[in-house]
This record gives structure tokens, sequence and C-alpha cells, in this order.
């Protein structure tokens, strides 16, 4: 092998990892040379819609199923610390990973119940479920403060040292992401894996080859609900208020849109989708004044051109294409 | 090793099959033909799972599959191909005969997102197994290729390398050669006579009578849900009443 084939097979072999350690090193620098806090803020909240854009896109992109209520798991992660934090006295830390952990069970029951169903009947589930959860938010005033929220949720500490600016909260919320991320690559890249896709693609199939489809897709309902959690819980910490207005439905069509631009089953992708999708009404105004308009406008016309999602799409139909061109060469 | 007594299934009121009973020893190629509708596919899915039987007992092994769901029988070593080709169109060539082997990838998802050096390891070996029977069936220079693009009967051979992948003691193969030409259809016979001089055992489902009666060692005729004769190629061929299911009593007497 020349030094230059070397190469090229190092950087083909190492491929994820090289890319995730590109990716940390630009978000290392980043902080550096943007200091406008409110630039910080803008990419620390894509990075809090990442952590539940990836789980979601496992559920959606991988297992084939819908959930139109992970804005619920998000708002139980964010009450659930702020009312653990301020009305419990307990440490944020623990806070945070206990409610996690009840969302997990939560999500467990709910899927033993709710994934028998599939396609519309599952969208209307989950969709009723975030629809519960935000009334109860706006109703039970003595936990969560009604309509008004819920404030003066502490920010998150190590030690001495508070995650209270956007600039030291950027490192916080994206070590996560990057922690998501590394989880969510592996998974993708396993027999497991594999299995989630298969299930996408064809249950019988999937079933025959080995896969516990019920399993399975409860088990990705289960982890995608841990990171919706995650996220509301810093969420809570980074802006120190929460409203029931941020976990409506349409926050969960939002997430929806965010898999569906980012792509069906590529998890590079969700970046990609939740990054877009974040920044889009901060960028122009006509976008955040007919906010829902566009959203709906980009949700239908990415399903009616790549119904596998935007970059998916564009990147399915390319090496479709390049297959086929070489196919008839081979036959020429 | 496949052992069936009784086995039936209702469609409603609808008899799909009524009391089919045969035996597939272990090492040899028993096919499974019949007139359109005589219950083929349903028992193929009434073994592997899909379809649960109402009545009988399929036992592989002494042990009995009535009851398990799909993927309990499919990690007991039995896999299959579809009738109308069930590929994964999205993943690639690779991708999907690794599919065949989510029974050895481990299962626990906490495992798989920690990614230990142990799974890595494995997920090596087990791309090494892929390419190998990609090999086999001569399509190891398409691996990375979508399943979308590929023609026809290489598709048919990628759903057959899924299925032989991982080294499955019985392998169900519904109809591997329909809509294939000639040439293709002696090149998925050959790979038949293969696994079969390998050791696994076969049951195929197959109309295609010329490649049947060149490789099959046992031959089970099912005609309207029932086993209507049993034997040797030679046997069944000349068996008056696979005769007159095939060709109808009409022009039998006539």
């Amino acid at each position: 092998m020349t030094r230059r084939e070397r190469l090229c097979y190092f950087l083909a072999l190492h491929r994820t990892g090289l890319t995730v350690a590109a990716l940390s090193l630009a978000l290392l620098v980043y902080p550096l040379v943007e200091r406008n806090p409110y630039t910080l803020g803008v990419t620390n909240l894509i990075a809090l819609h990442v952590i539940v854009v990836l789980g979601l896109n496992l559920f959606i992109g991988y297992a084939g199923q819908i959930s139109l209520g992970h804005a619920a798991f998000f708002a139980l992660g964010a009450y659930g610390t702020a009312v653990a934090t301020v009305t419990g006295q307990l440490p944020a830390w623990v806070a945070m990973a206990g409610v996690a952990a009840l969302v997990a069970l939560l999500a467990l029951v709910l899927g033993l119940a709710a994934l028998r169903l599939s396609g519309h009947y599952l969208a209307m589930a989950t969709l009723g479920f975030n629809i519960v959860v935000h009334t109860v938010l706006l109703q039970w005033d003595a936990v969560t403060g009604g309509p008004s929220g819920f404030s003066g949720i502490p920010p998150l500490a190590v030690g001495a040292f508070a995650f209270d600016s956007e600039w030291r909260f950027h490192f916080l919320v994206w070590g996560f992401v990057l922690l998501a991320l590394l989880l969510c690559l592996n998974l993708v890249r396993s027999g497991v894996g594999r299995g989630l896709a298969a299930l996408a693609g064809d249950e019988t199939a999937a079933a025959a080859l080995g896969v516990d489809i019920r399993r399975a897709k409860v088990q990705v309902f289960v982890l995608s609900a841990v990171l919706a959690s995650l996220a509301g819980s810093l969420f809570a910490h980074c802006y120190g208020y929460v409203s029931p207005d941020s976990f409506d439905i349409f926050a969960s069509a939002d997430l929806v849109i965010m898999v569906v631009v980012g792509g069906m089953g590529s998890i590079w992708g969700s970046l990609f989708g939740a990054a877009l999708i974040t920044v889009l009404p901060e960028w122009l105004e006509i976008f955040a004044t007919y906010k829902d308009f566009v959203h709906g406008g980009v949700l239908v016309l990415v399903l009616m051109f790549l119904p596998q999602g935007l970059v998916t799409g564009l990147v399915d139909l390319v090496r479709v294409r390049l297959a086929l061109r070489r196919r008839g060469d081979v036959a020429a | 090793m496949l052992r069936l007594e009784g086995v039936g299934k209702r469609f409603g009121g609808l008899p799909a099959l009524d009391d089919v009973a045969f035996t597939a020893p272990p090492g040899e190629l028993t096919a499974l033909i019949g007139p359109n509708g005589a219950g083929k596919s349903t028992l193929i899915n009434c073994i592997t799972g899909v379809l649960p039987a109402s009545a009988g007992s399929i036992r592989f092994d002494g042990r009995e599959l009535c009851g398990l769901p799909p993927h309990a029988v499919a990690r007991l070593g039995i896999a299959r191909t579809f009738q109308n080709l069930r590929l994964f169109p999205r993943l690639s060539v690779l991708d999907n005969v690794l599919t065949g082997l989510t029974a050895e990838a481990g299962r626990s998802m906490l495992m798989a997102m920690l990614r230990l050096p142990y799974l890595r390891h494995r997920e090596r070996q087990l791309r090494l197994r892929a390419l190998e029977a990609l090999d086999r069936f001569g399509l190891a220079g398409k691996a990375d290729w979508p399943a979308a693009a590929l023609a026809y009967g290489d598709r048919k051979r990628v759903e057959l390398a899924r299925a032989c992948v991982g080294r499955p003691r019985l392998i169900l193969l519904d109809e591997p050669v329909a809509g294939l030409n000639e040439a293709e259809t002696a090149l998925i016979g050959q790979e038949l006579r293969r696994l079969r001089a390998a050791g696994h055992t076969l049951l195929l489902v197959e109309h295609d009578m010329e490649l049947v009666m060149s490789i099959a060692d046992q031959v089970v005729v099912l005609d309207s849900g029932r086993c209507i004769a049993r034997g040797t190629p030679d046997e069944v061929r000349k068996n008056p009443l696979v005769l007159e299911a095939y060709l109808g009593r009409t022009s039998v007497t006539a």
C-alpha cells in the first residue's frame, strides 16, 4: 500500500470517530471566537433540540414508528427538575437523574400499551398523551405554577462553578450532545441498530431474522423519552424558568419536523434538522411571524418529494444514482 | 429434524391447511409443491410463527414451534426467504446480509451503545462473514450498493445470502427462482445443491418442476391444504393423485 492509500484506508475506517473528533474541536473553539450571548443562546437551544431529536430519530427513522408526543417527555424533564430542586430542595444533578428514571418508567408503561398500535393510531395516542401532560401543567397551579410558569430554578453547578451564563452553559449542553451523539452512533452501527433499521423497513422480515419487534420498539421509545427528559432538565436549569407554552403539541410537531428535515434514520441529519428549524425563525422575521405555516409547508414539501427526509432522501438519491450508473457501466 | 403432525390452519371457518404431516430429515432437501392456493406459503408462515397454527404440532429437534413468536423461531436456527422479496431497500447490500446475523450480534441495546472492545471485535468478524457470503453468491463487488439499485436476480441472491449467512440449521425457501430466467435459475439451483452438500437442511417451496425434480431428496405434494403425496421425485411424478391435482379431474378423464 502506498502512503496515500494507507491514509485513505485509515480515514475510511475511522470516519465516524474522526468526524466526532472534528465536531468536538469545532465546538471547543466556537465560544472562544463567538462571545455574543444571543448567538450562544441560539446554539445552546439548537443543542437542546438535538438531544431530543437524536432520540426521536431513533424512534421514527430507525424503529419506523411515529410519536407526536415527545414534547411531553421534554416537559416532564423540565418541570420534574424544577419542582424537585425548588420545591423539593434536591441537588440538581440528583433531580435530573431521578426525573429521567421516572420518565423512563412512565415511557415503559406507556410504550407497552401504546406500541401495540401503529401508524395513525399511534400518532393519535402519543398526541393525546401530550395534550394530557400539557393540560396538567396548565391546570395544576399548586405544583406547576399554572399558565404563568415556574421560575427561580437554580443553574446546574459543579462544586462552586455554576453553569449560569450562556457561555458556560455552551460547554455543558454540547458535552451532553456529544455524549448522546456517540451513544446513538454506536447503537446504529451495531447488530441491534441493524435490527432496528430492519424493523423500519419491514416488520415481518425483521422478525424472521430474529428481531424481537415489540421489545425493540419499547426499548427505543424509552431511550428517546430519557433523552427528551434530560434535554428538558437542561432546558429548565439553563433558563431558570419554564412555562407550559414551550411544551404544547406544536412543540412536538416541530420536533417531528426536525427529524423529517434531517432525514429518517440519519444521526448526522438530526443535527442538521434541529439546527435549521431552530435557526429559521431567528434568521428571518417573516419565519418568526408565520412560523407554523412555514413549518407546515416544509413538512408537506419534504414528505411529498423526499419521503425519507431531506438529508437522507438526497443522500439515498445520490447513492442509488451512482450505483445505477456503475451497473450500467458493468453491463456495457 | 422438522416434524409436522396434523397441522391445521383455518382462516375464519375456511380451512387453509388440514391435517398436514411430514418430516424433513436432516441434511436433505425437501420440496413442497402443489397448485396455487394449495397452502404452501401458509404452511411456511405457520412454521416460522408468522401465523399461529390452529391445530397439530410442529417440532424442530424435538422442540415445539407452535406458539413461539417469529423471532424466537428464527433464533432456534431457522432462516427463511420470502416469496415476494423482502430486502431492506435503503440499506446497503452488505448491511442487508448483516441483518441475517442479528441473532449473533448481541441483543443488549446498552452494550451496543457502549460499543465495548469485545463488541467491536465481534462486529468485525460478522462483517467478514457477510462479505464471505456475498462472495459465494458473486455479489462481493456490489457490497456497498443500496439494495434498491440491484437488478431482480441479484436481489434474489442477496436474500438467499442473508438467509444462509447465519449458518442456520434449517432454511425455508419460498419460491427462490420465481421470475428468474433459465440461466439464473440454474445458478440458484447450483447454490441450493451446494448448501445441501454443506449439510444444511432445506425446505423448498417451488413451482419450477424441473428444478424440484432435479435437486429434491423428498417431495411433498399439497392440494387444497391437504398432503396428498409424499416420496422421492420419481414416485411423486407417477402418483395419479398428483397428476389429478395438477391437471384437473376433467383432463384426466378426457
